[in-house]
């Protein structure tokens, strides 16, 4: 027995050391190709948002392939990395695409790996979150950009959309405060609400551990009166607290939510008539009339399935056009070093304007994007823009 | 008002610790582990109703009763494949260990099967709820369905256990599994027979959790399954009435704690009563005082 | 007696050896560029969670007793370490600070283990499982509605953010579920030090637990697990010496997270759940109950083995599932066990026969 144990731990150790001797650079870097690496969260109980992202910069980038690719020089993207939404697996994913080659980092998808990989990733290499909404996500370095709106803005920017469309003056939240996207934009909704003249009458909390039975928040919710109730959560929570509001006899108070609330209409078998009349904040609607959503909602359901992108995806689409603007207006080509593109690229991205499928988007200095936040209604099982 | 509807949500959670609990005690007691994957086989229960229903376009009653084989099945296999090998192994942690393997390799096949998507569960059971008081009471319809299903269960084991054969078989292995043995009971055959009426009952247990709580993701299983042991630890594990009542007041206990003090640290309060309670009397409300012998 | 003394030192000095001997192959091969990236990512995380492994085992391996809620240790002593660091930033400079944190973290994780241990061990088997386990998830809770500031005036602490009321100047450090970020920036002049840092640490807990184990009081740990009430008519105090286990091996983990927490720039409360406490229950059972070096070993393969079977994204969690399975069955089954001597029998059979003919 003993012996059994002794030639396993040699072999193992044996093992772990060859593998360890694999030279850095396995895949040698490659002078015609710009590799881009993208980071989310491929399994796990987040997984539809890693690989819609993954499935979109896929796109994007056969898309732009055919149209010169990035100045001129072709686009990959590698194998994507999977953080399962925990940040030390983010790092560790960071690492293995370096290994195998990457010079742009797509990603990542969720705040708490943003903000651990943009920890390793300043003024290295070029990171360029899709959906990292934490403030901290990109603060790292300056060669670090966001397409999406910080959590905060989105808690101010909901506040002064309620306020300026006077949809009520009496409002409650409901949000899991042990999740850090929901915290974020419930802190920034609640000091805003002061500035926009709205007066918060409950303020309920669920736990990510205990997240099916909301009947004791609702219940208190409904009792105090609230006009509206902001629903700053993903949306398989948001449907639960739906139905169970509906269970409760909450039928003429206003349900608002933010970018996580996209996509409750996809959930399988979940019934839309709930969700009626629910308004979102979110840059992007799969059911919109304009020209580049259709396309780009036909161009990914052949691709997968008929599966419907969410607003991650689009975010991503915008990413790596935006990408491929800087790119033309930096001149970079692949056999430049990864510092070096990202100095370049970060650069460019002061100068360049997006015309996207989340809207016109231009970016400053500290990384953040600048354009319009955009408000949808569910209506008859559709997402109507508000004006 | 506030607090007869904060009870009756109590009790509606409480229903669902409830009915998994039994399953977790029955097994516990009989075949003396804790069979950490018994919320991953609620959540397979679940998802194949589910399945059958939306994919197969089966009358639910048909789903339900696919779901309590295929489960049933997959109780016994687990049984005979992961936990009767390890049984006389030296260390009972051995047995544990690898049901946390089966837990984690069930919520990963269901991932690969059904995606991580939260799906929302059909509406089978369509009972409706009773008003009480003018409007201010509403009793959810499937409640009331799964107390009765608790209660019927509950009766229907200890039926089980105390009348049949096979039943009073279990009782023995339960309390002495070495002399059962010498008395010519079949203690594999016992044990298998536990795991299925255990994972049968998951099957049930499935279909009312998503019937309470209409959403499903291969980890549905797992807090539920958590509390739920909790919860029959609480109420004496190894006994049938401890798991209901155990079942039933931690639901209270929880919503209680989430009412009165905070939504935030309900969990907490609930944890620490139970290690209060266990402080005071460890073998749980219902369970038996067994003094070890040297 | 002389003899056994002999043979224990030498186990032990091949566990030192062993880790000196990894650091010293990891660290050439680094220094000729043949690290991937990747695994040199790694190395810290793997002092980390070998050092959460071998204090584990000492509770255990030694103590006989099922401890599910280790990963709460570590979070406190990340959570206190962090803190420590971030408030004392200025003051003090990186070397005693990360020195001081350290020892911060070890005695808030051994008070901790203290306070829960002495309630917690009066138990047994799978209560004293249940109970270290609702021990985590209440740590969990707790720690996720904390808010910690800092200003002119002093440490602030509430539950809320608004509730904290800082003046101008003041810094939130812990942001309740947003957890505290930042803590690896402060020391990335030393961040290059920190493998060589967790090599000394692990190589520190080889000594305590060693140590602890080949003592008296070892010794009287180890008689209350195999036969509890033997020890107790010999007159042993039981509690005394559980307690003592439990709050080393509790201190231990904070150390480990301390090093997790100063190594990411990010610490959130959320990553140290059951999962996580199962996760080096699982390192600690499938190198071997009480067996030191396996629980080194056996971390090591598994925590880098999910980030090597990268490729296999998907089914990589399913392999991992199976592998456990497979692996427990094969060691731990005596039908297994039987087969196995049967076949070593078989193999050295054959070799006398040989050597007779």
């Amino acid at each position: 027995m003993r012996n059994w144990k002794k030639v396993i731990g040699v072999v193992s150790a044996a093992a772990m050391t060859a593998t360890m001797a694999m030279p850095a650079s396995v895949f040698a870097a490659d002078d015609e190709t710009f590799k881009i690496g993208v980071i989310g969260p491929m399994t796990g109980d987040y997984a539809q948002y890693g690989t819609n992202v993954y499935n979109a910069a896929k796109i994007a980038v056969d898309e732009i392939n055919e149209n010169g690719g990035f100045n001129g020089y072709k686009v990959e993207v590698l194998d994507a990395g999977d953080d399962q939404g925990d940040p030390e697996k983010a790092v560790n994913a960071y690492n293995d695409l370096l290994d195998k080659g990457m010079q742009m980092l797509c990603g990542t998808v969720t705040s708490g790996s943003c903000i651990a990989v943009g920890a390793e990733a300043a003024e290295s290499t070029f990171l360029f979150t899709p959906s990292g909404t934490a403030v901290d996500c990109i603060t790292s370095g300056d060669n670090e950009f966001r397409m999406c709106f910080t959590d905060p803005a989105q808690g101010s920017k909901s506040e002064q959309f309620i306020s300026e469309h006077k949809l009520a003056t009496k409002v409650a939240v409901l949000y899991d405060s042990a999740a850090d996207y929901n915290s974020g934009i419930h802190d920034s909704f609640i000091e805003a609400a002061k500035e926009y003249g709205l007066e918060v009458v409950e303020d309920q909390k669920y736990t990510t551990d205990s997240n099916t039975d909301y009947s004791v928040q609702l219940s208190k919710i409904k009792d105090s009166g609230a006009e509206l109730l902001f629903l700053p959560n993903y949306y398989s929570d948001n449907a639960l607290i739906l139905q169970q509001a509906s269970e409760a006899g909450m039928t003429d108070i206003k349900f608002f939510g933010v970018d996580g609330m996209d996509g409750i209409l996809g959930v399988e078998n979940f019934d839309t008539s709930l969700a009626e009349g629910v308004m979102l904040l979110t840059p992007f609607s799969a059911t919109s009339e304009d020209e580049k959503s259709q396309a780009f909602v036909k161009a990914y359901g052949d691709a997968h399935n008929g599966e419907t992108p969410n607003q991650f995806a689009a975010d991503t689409y915008d990413v790596i056009y935006a990408m491929q603007l800087a790119a033309e207006d930096a001149q970079i080509t692949p056999d430049m070093s990864n510092e070096d593109i990202s100095a370049a690229m970060s650069a460019s991205m002061l100068n360049i304007e997006l015309d996207g499928l989340t809207g016109k988007a231009k970016w400053t200095e500290d990384g953040e994007c600048d354009k319009e936040p955009k408000a949808f209604e569910i209506k008859d099982g559709a997402y109507v823009e508000m004006k | 008002m506030s607090f007869i509807s904060y009870l009756k949500d109590g009790i509606s959670l409480g229903s669902i610790y409830a009915i998994i609990a039994l399953g977790y005690t029955m097994v516990y007691g009989i075949a003396k582990m804790l069979n950490f994957a018994h919320g991953d086989v609620i959540m397979v229960g679940a998802y194949i109703i589910l399945t059958c229903i939306t994919r197969g376009g089966m009358s639910p009653v048909l789903a339900v009763a696919i779901s309590v084989v295929v489960c049933t099945v997959l109780g016994v296999v687990i049984e005979k494949v992961a936990y009767s090998p390890l049984r006389k192994a030296s260390s009972n942690l051995a047995v544990l260990i690898t049901a946390i393997g089966v837990s984690y390799l069930l919520q990963n096949l269901a991932l690969l099967i059904f995606g991580a998507d939260a799906k929302s569960f059909v509406t089978v059971i369509n009972v409706p709820s009773v008003s009480l008081f003018d409007g201010h009471l509403i009793i959810k319809g499937i409640t009331i369905i799964t107390i009765l299903a608790c209660i019927v269960i509950m009766v229907g084991l200890s039926l089980f256990v105390k009348k049949t054969k096979p039943g009073r078989a279990m009782q023995a292995v339960s309390e002495d599994r070495d002399a059962a043995q010498l008395m010519g009971v079949n203690v594999n055959a016992t044990i298998s027979l536990t795991f299925a009426i255990g994972s049968g009952l998951a099957a049930i247990a499935g279909l009312l959790l998503c019937q309470t709580y209409p959403t499903l993701t291969p980890y549905t299983g797992a807090m539920p399954g958590i509390k739920a042991f909790v919860a029959a630890v609480f109420g004496g594990i190894g006994s049938i009435p401890g798991a209901m009542v155990g079942g039933i007041l931690l639901g209270i206990l929880e919503i209680f704690g989430k009412a009165y003090i905070s939504s935030q640290v309900a969990d907490a309060i609930v944890f620490a009563v139970l290690i209060v309670v266990l402080l005071v009397k460890p073998t749980g409300l219902f369970g038996k005082n067994i003094q070890e012998k040297v | 007696m002389k003899k056994i003394t002999n043979k224990t030192t030498r186990n032990n000095m091949i566990n030192y050896g062993i880790v000196i001997v990894l650091f010293v192959i990891v660290q050439a091969l680094s220094s000729t560029g043949n690290l991937s990236r990747l695994l040199m990512g790694l190395l810290v995380p793997l002092c980390v969670y070998t050092i959460a492994a071998v204090s584990l085992n000492l509770v255990v391996g030694f103590s006989g007793e099922l401890s599910l809620g280790h990963a709460g240790f570590m979070c406190v002593g990340a959570f206190s370490s962090a803190l420590f660091s971030q408030v004392t930033a200025d003051s003090i400079p990186s070397v005693p600070r990360f020195i001081l944190a350290l020892l911060v973290g070890a005695a808030v994780a051994a008070v901790f283990g203290v306070i829960i241990g002495i309630p917690v061990l009066r138990l047994r088997g799978d209560y004293l499982a249940i109970v270290t386990l609702a021990f985590g998830e209440i740590i969990k809770n707790l720690i996720n509605v904390l808010y910690v500031g800092y200003d002119d005036r002093g440490l602030h602490v509430a539950t809320s953010a608004a509730g904290l009321n800082l003046d101008t100047g003041g810094k939130q450090i812990l942001k309740g579920a947003l957890g505290i970020s930042g803590t690896g920036a402060l020391y990335k002049d030393i961040k290059n030090w920190f493998f060589l840092i967790g090599i000394l640490l692990l190589l520190l807990t080889l000594f305590i637990v060693q140590n602890l184990v080949n003592s008296r009081s070892g010794r009287a740990i180890t008689a209350t697990r195999d036969n509890r009430i033997a020890a107790e008519s010999v007159g042993i105090n039981i509690t005394k010496y559980k307690l003592l286990a439990f709050t080393v091996s509790a201190a231990m983990a904070g150390v480990a997270g301390v090093l997790y927490s100063h190594n990411l720039s990010l610490l959130k409360v959320s990553v140290f759940d059951y999962n996580m406490s199962i996760l080096i229950l699982v390192y600690v059972v499938l190198g071997g109950i009480g067996n030191i070096r396996g629980s080194i070993i056996a971390t090591i393969i598994l925590y880098a083995l999910p980030e090597l079977l990268r490729g296999f994204a998907n089914y990589r969690m399913l392999i991992y599932a199976i592998v456990l399975i497979a692996m427990m069955l094969f060691n731990w089954a005596p039908a297994a066990r039987n087969w196995r001597a049967r076949m070593m029998e078989k193999i050295r059979g054959g070799k006398t026969k040989k050597e007779a003919a």
